[in-house]
């Protein structure tokens, strides 16, 4: 184990990642598995085919009280329509429009449950510190793990062991007693497959991940082979695909922002960046955030430039991979407008070679969400 | 009989009956790679300055260089590895050589480790 991973923080299945011959990456302080023997495209794969079992628990897990109010000048949500034990996909916006991190939140009988990415975890904390002072009150939870479970065998898997999760639809959560361990239980993810995100006490997660293990259809899934099943997902990367740089219109997740802030009627909206933010619904941004897509199989990475045929300079890919599903290299990138329409050819500088690359709708994988 | 030699980089050279040298990488390094997804092989015939990159060789999550070990030409690639790069993976002695290399002079194996001490040097990585 080299120096930055034997100092990283170890996550509550660190022993575990070692039992299943894990190669350990540091990542964002912690001992994270990039993967597992089987190796990231298998990984990928089993995961569509069947069910992965991923160690999440190095996410920041907040619990904020506080009112609907408050948090609605926080993030672009219609939190007031946020109904318990539902969750909302959004985004903490800075004042100047960009984005601070992205976020899941869930609505709970008291308060709210918040997951936001592990690098930006002490930021976030301190930006709802900051904008909401003495009107919230945020705690940590230091004490809990996070487990995700994702792939089209995970309902199955899971209901074995707590049949009322059949129960829930997508972006749905519940409190659930699994093998005596109190979980808070969502229906959602980051692959696009039906699947589960668990959060638990520390203690228990171990033997609860060992439990969904033993079940032939669940197989331990690394970092490596998360990161191209949300790519083909189409799903953003915090500090990557979207940044303090980004506004969520730009990114394309202008649907993030509530319908009532937008339009003849709108209600006044106070979350950071709310006027430039709704301004770029009327001048629409001079870049967008777009698939891309190439041929043969060499993949397209983050960094790498987007030309015009004609040889100007219009764009760069913010992530990119080679797609075991799609079968061909997946990328998200930010091109000039006028050029973000699906089809649309462009020139990717690879070193010293020119490649061809095509404009792609997201996802390049269609999401399977269990919606009804 | 031909025996492999390996260099610091991870990379198998193996000496032909017909003067040629043949370049693989190593189980070592196949690992360290992870998937393979794709090898830049280079143009058969052309002329390569040591320390230059040879092939390039991508995986999911990184890309790997092979140095021209010496100045030299390039004889034949494995054409193989355009439709089936896992093979490196696989068969990263066998199926997965990479290039066949011609050495302007001496192509300096016997500089390069042997077996024993290649397995001494990736123990103590």
């Amino acid at each position: 184990m080299n120096d930055s991973v034997s100092a990283a923080i170890r996550t509550p299945l660190f022993e575990l990642h070692v039992a299943h011959g894990a190669r350990l990456v540091e990542f964002a302080g912690h001992a994270m598995p990039v993967q597992y023997p089987a190796g990231i495209i298998a990984e990928h794969q089993h995961t569509r085919e069947r069910a992965g079992l991923f160690d999440v628990s190095h996410m920041g897990q907040f619990r904020l009280r506080t009112s609907d109010e408050a948090l609605a000048a926080l993030v672009p949500a219609d939190i007031a329509k946020l109904a318990e034990y539902r969750q909302v996909y959004s985004v903490l916006t800075r004042a100047d429009g960009g984005i601070l991190d992205d976020v899941m939140i869930t609505r709970l009988t008291e308060g709210f449950a918040i997951v936001v990415n592990a690098a930006f975890a002490a930021d976030c904390r301190d930006h709802i510190v900051r904008e909401l002072g003495g009107e919230a009150e945020l705690s940590v939870g230091d004490d809990l793990a996070l487990l995700a479970l994702q792939g089209p065998r995970s309902a199955a898997v899971l209901e074995t062991l707590c049949p009322p999760v059949a129960a829930l639809r997508f972006m749905q959560a519940g409190r659930f007693t699994i093998d005596g361990a109190d979980c808070l239980v969502s229906r959602s993810g980051y692959t696009g497959e039906d699947g589960f995100e668990i959060s638990l006490p520390a203690g228990a997660a171990c033997a609860l991940a060992e439990r969904l293990l033993a079940s032939p259809d669940v197989a331990p899934i690394g970092l490596g082979a998360r990161d191209s099943l949300r790519l083909e997902a189409g799903l953003c990367l915090s500090g990557t695909d979207i940044g303090p740089e980004v506004s969520p219109v730009e990114a394309g997740l202008g649907w993030l922002v509530a319908r009532k802030y937008r339009g003849a009627n709108a209600v006044r909206a106070r979350f950071p960046g709310a006027a430039r933010i709704l301004q770029q619904f009327e001048t629409a941004p001079a870049r967008l955030r777009v698939g891309l897509r190439a041929e043969g199989r060499q993949p397209l990475r983050g960094g790498t430039e987007l030309f015009t045929g004609d040889g100007d300079k219009v764009g760069k890919i913010t992530s990119g991979t080679f797609g075991p599903t799609a079968g061909h290299p997946v990328a998200m990138a930010y091109v000039d407008r006028r050029l973000a329409d699906p089809g649309t050819k462009l020139i990717a500088r690879v070193r010293n070679r020119m490649l061809d690359a095509e404009v792609s709708a997201l996802p390049f994988v269609p999401h399977r969400y269990k919606r009804n | 009989m031909s025996m492999l030699r390996y260099t610091t980089e991870h990379e198998w050279l193996r000496a032909e009956d017909d003067g040629g040298i043949t370049v693989g990488i190593s189980d070592y390094a196949q690992e360290q790679l992870g998937d393979i997804v794709f090898v830049e092989l280079p143009e058969p015939g052309s002329r390569i300055e040591k320390g230059t990159n040879v092939v390039i060789i991508e995986s999911v999550k990184t890309v790997g260089e092979v140095a021209m070990p010496f100045d030299g030409k390039v004889v034949a690639v494995n054409e193989r590895l355009v439709d089936e790069p896992e093979i490196v993976n696989a068969e990263p002695f066998a199926g997965g050589w990479l290039v066949q290399l011609e050495a302007d002079g001496d192509p300096g194996l016997d500089a390069c480790m042997d077996e024993a001490a290649y397995a001494a040097f990736i123990a103590d990585l």
